[in-house]
C-alpha cells in the first residue's frame, strides 16, 4: 500500500469518528439514549487515535507512548472526582485542552521556521492567543471553584483598561510576527502575554459568575481546538472544535439570559463587589423564625412542596440529607418536587447531577418555566442554600443590582421556607425581600444538619 | 495553501450550525455531562499531538507534542469516565423502582 491510500484509510477514520460524534451529542438530549453517546464519542476517539498511530510520519513511539501513559495516569483519577468537585474538574479540564492545544501550534510554528506564509502566521498566532489565555483563564477559574484562590472578584481601579491594553500588546505582536515571522524571539513575548492576559481576565470575576464563565472558556477551548485544525488542515479537529466552541457558546447564552446580563456584563462588570446603593429604606424589619419541629410539622401536613436548591447545599453537602427528606416526604404522600434555576451552582447542570448523585429521579427535577406556573398551588417552597435566584425585588424593585433576572417564584407559594445560616447577605450583598414576608419563616442552621432534624422530627413526631 | 483556508471555513461553519442545532436540543438536565463530553470529544487534538511528537522534527517539537499528547488525552479519558458516571446517575422514579 502506498503511502497516499494509507493517508485517505485515515482521513477516511476521521470522518467516521467525527460523525459519531454528532451522533453523540445528539443521543444526548434526553437522558434515556445519553449513555448510547457515550459510547458512540469513546468509539469515535478510539478509531481516530488508533487511526493516527498508523499515520506514516511517525517515526518515534517511544514518547508518544511515554505521553499517552502519563495523561492516562492523570486522566483516570480525574475521571473519578467526587461529584461536588465537577466543576473545578471541569475548569481544570478546559485548561488541559487549551494547554494541548497551544503546545501544537507553538511546536507548529518552530517547525515550520523561517518560511511561514502570512495566512498561516495568522491562524498560528490567533489559536496560540486563544490556547494560552484559556489555559491560565481556566487555572484561575479552577482555583477559584477549588476555593485555592478566593471566590470574591479581585478588582482595582483602571483594571478594564490595563486588561485590554494587555491582549492589545498580544494582538499587536502577533500582526508583527505575520509581517516578520522570522522574528522568533517576539513569539515566546507573544505567548508570555497572553498567559498574563489569562488570568487578568478570570481574577476580576465573582464565583456567581462561574456558570457563564466555565461555559465561556469551554467555547474559546473549542475555539481553539477548531484554529488548529485551520493550521493544520485536519477537519476532524475543525470539526470537533466548532462543535465544542458552539456547546459552550450555547451555554454562555443560556446563563447570560439567566442573569438577565449580557457577557460584556459578566466579563467587565465584577459583579458582587461594588454594591454601594445598598438598601435605601433601613427600617427595622422583621422576620419570623422557626424550629424544625415547627417545619417538620408543616412540612408533614402539605400536600405539595416544591424544594429550591443552590449552591448552599453544594457547600454543606446537604444532598443526600436532602433525598432521606424526599423520601420521607414521599411515604407520607406528599408530592415532592425540586425547582432549578438555570444558574443555581457553580456550572451549568450543577444542581441536577447532585441531585442525580443523591438518587433523587431526574422527571422530579423541573426547570425554571416550568415550575414557576406550578408555585401559586404549592403549599411549601423549600429553599435551601439558594438566595438571588429567589430575590422577587429582581422583579419588583427596578433599583436592584439584580432586577430583571428571572427568578423561581418561590413567593407565590402559600408558605416559603429558607434554610440559611445567619441573615447575613451574601457576598454578593444583595437584601432579599422574600426573607421579611409574613409567609416566610428562616430556618437558620447548616443546611444538611437542618434537614437531618427535620428528617428526625418527621420520623418521631408521626 | 489559501483553497485549505476555504475548505476548512466550510467545514468549520457547517460544523458550528451542526452544532448549535444538536445542542440546543439537548436537556437542561445534562448540561453538565454535556460540557464533560464535548471536553472528551475536544481532546480528538491528541491526534495533532500524537503526530508532532511522533515525527521528531526537533527536541522542542517532540517535547511539546509529549506534553499535549498527556494533556489532551488525560481530557480524553477523564471526560468519558466522568460522563459515563454521571449518566448512570440519572434515574426516573420508574426505572427506580422495578
Amino acid at each position: 500500500m502506498n503511502p497516499l491510500t494509507a493517508q485517505q484509510l485515515i482521513d477516511l477514520a476521521y470522518l467516521i469518528a467525527v460523525a459519531l460524534f454528532i451522533l453523540a451529542l445528539r443521543w444526548l438530549s434526553s437522558p434515556a439514549t445519553a449513555k448510547r453517546g457515550v459510547l458512540a464519542g469513546e468509539i469515535g476517539a478510539a478509531l481516530a487515535v488508533l487511526a493516527t498511530l498508523c499515520n506514516y510520519e511517525i517515526v518515534d513511539y517511544k514518547w508518544i507512548t511515554v505521553a499517552l501513559v502519563v495523561g492516562a495516569v492523570v486522566g483516570i483519577p480525574l475521571g473519578l472526582v467526587h461529584m461536588t468537585a465537577v466543576p473545578q474538574r471541569t475548569a481544570l479540564s478546559h485548561a488541559f485542552g487549551a494547554l494541548a492545544a497551544a503546545m501544537i501550534g507553538i511546536a507548529e510554528y518552530y517547525v515550520r521556521l523561517p518560511h511561514v506564509a502570512k495566512f498561516e502566521m495568522v491562524e498560528i498566532s490567533l489559536e496560540v492567543i486563544i490556547g494560552s489565555l484559556t489555559f491560565t483563564g481556566s487555572l484561575i477559574a479552577a482555583g477559584k471553584l477549588q476555593e485555592i484562590l478566593p471566590q470574591r472578584p479581585i478588582t482595582y481601579k483602571g483594571q478594564n483598561f490595563v486588561s485590554l491594553s494587555v491582549l492589545g500588546a498580544a494582538v499587536l505582536l502577533a500582526l508583527w510576527l505575520v509581517f516578520h515571522p522570522e522574528h522568533s524571539h517576539l513569539f515566546p513575548v507573544m505567548v508570555g502575554v497572553s498567559l498574563i492576559f489569562g488570568v487578568m481576565l478570570v481574577t476580576p470575576i465573582g464565583g456567581a459568575d462561574m456558570p457563564t464563565v466555565i461555559s465561556l472558556l469551554n467555547s474559546y477551548a473549542g475555539l481553539s481546538a477548531a484554529l488548529l485544525g485551520f493550521v493544520l488542515n485536519n477537519k476532524a479537529l475543525v470539526v470537533a472544535g466548532a462543535l465544542d466552541g458552539s456547546s459552550g457558546f450555547i451555554l454562555s447564552v443560556i446563563m447570560c439570559k439567566a442573569m438577565n446580563r449580557s457577557f460584556t456584563n459578566v466579563m467587565f462588570g465584577a459583579f458582587g463587589q461594588v454594591q454601594v446603593s445598598a438598601s435605601k429604606d433601613k427600617e427595622e424589619r422583621t422576620v419570623r423564625s422557626a424550629s424544625a419541629e415547627e417545619a417538620a410539622a408543616i412540612l408533614g401536613n402539605a400536600n405539595s412542596v416544591v424544594i429550591v436548591p443552590g449552591y448552599g447545599m453544594a457547600v454543606a453537602q446537604a444532598q443526600h440529607k436532602v433525598r432521606e427528606l424526599y423520601d420521607t416526604l414521599i411515604k407520607k404522600g406528599v408530592d415532592v418536587k425540586f425547582g432549578i434555576h438555570p444558574v443555581a451552582g457553580r456550572m451549568p447542570g450543577h444542581m441536577n447531577v447532585l441531585l442525580a448523585e443523591a438518587d433523587i429521579p431526574y422527571d422530579k427535577m423541573i426547570d425554571m418555566d416550568a415550575i414557576n406556573p406550578e408555585f401559586p398551588q404549592t403549599d411549601v417552597a423549600l429553599v435551601i442554600g439558594a438566595n438571588d435566584v429567589t430575590n422577587p425585588a429582581a422583579k419588583t424593585d427596578q433599583g436592584s443590582p439584580i432586577y430583571g433576572m428571572p427568578i423561581l417564584e418561590v413567593d407565590k407559594a402559600r408558605t416559603v421556607m429558607v434554610i440559611k445560616r445567619s441573615m447575613s447577605p451574601g457576598f454578593a450583598g444583595i437584601d432579599n425581600p422574600l426573607y421579611y414576608l409574613d409567609k416566610t419563616l428562616m430556618l437558620f442552621g447548616d443546611a444538611k444538619a437542618f434537614v437531618g432534624d427535620i428528617i428526625r422530627e418527621l420520623a418521631g413526631g408521626h | 495553501m489559501t483553497s485549505d483556508l476555504i475548505s476548512n471555513l466550510w467545514v468549520f461553519v457547517l460544523a458550528a450550525f451542526i452544532g448549535f442545532e444538536v445542542i440546543k436540543r439537548v436537556s437542561p438536565l445534562l448540561h453538565t455531562p454535556l460540557m464533560s463530553l464535548t471536553n472528551a470529544l475536544d481532546a480528538i487534538v491528541v491526534v495533532a499531538a500524537i503526530i508532532i511528537c511522533g515525527r521528531h522534527k526537533s527536541t522542542l517539537s517532540t517535547v511539546l507534542g509529549a506534553i499535549a499528547v498527556a494533556a489532551s488525552f488525560s481530557n480524553m479519558v477523564g471526560g468519558f469516565i466522568i460522563t459515563d458516571r454521571m449518566l448512570r446517575m440519572f434515574k426516573t422514579t420508574r426505572t427506580k423502582k422495578p
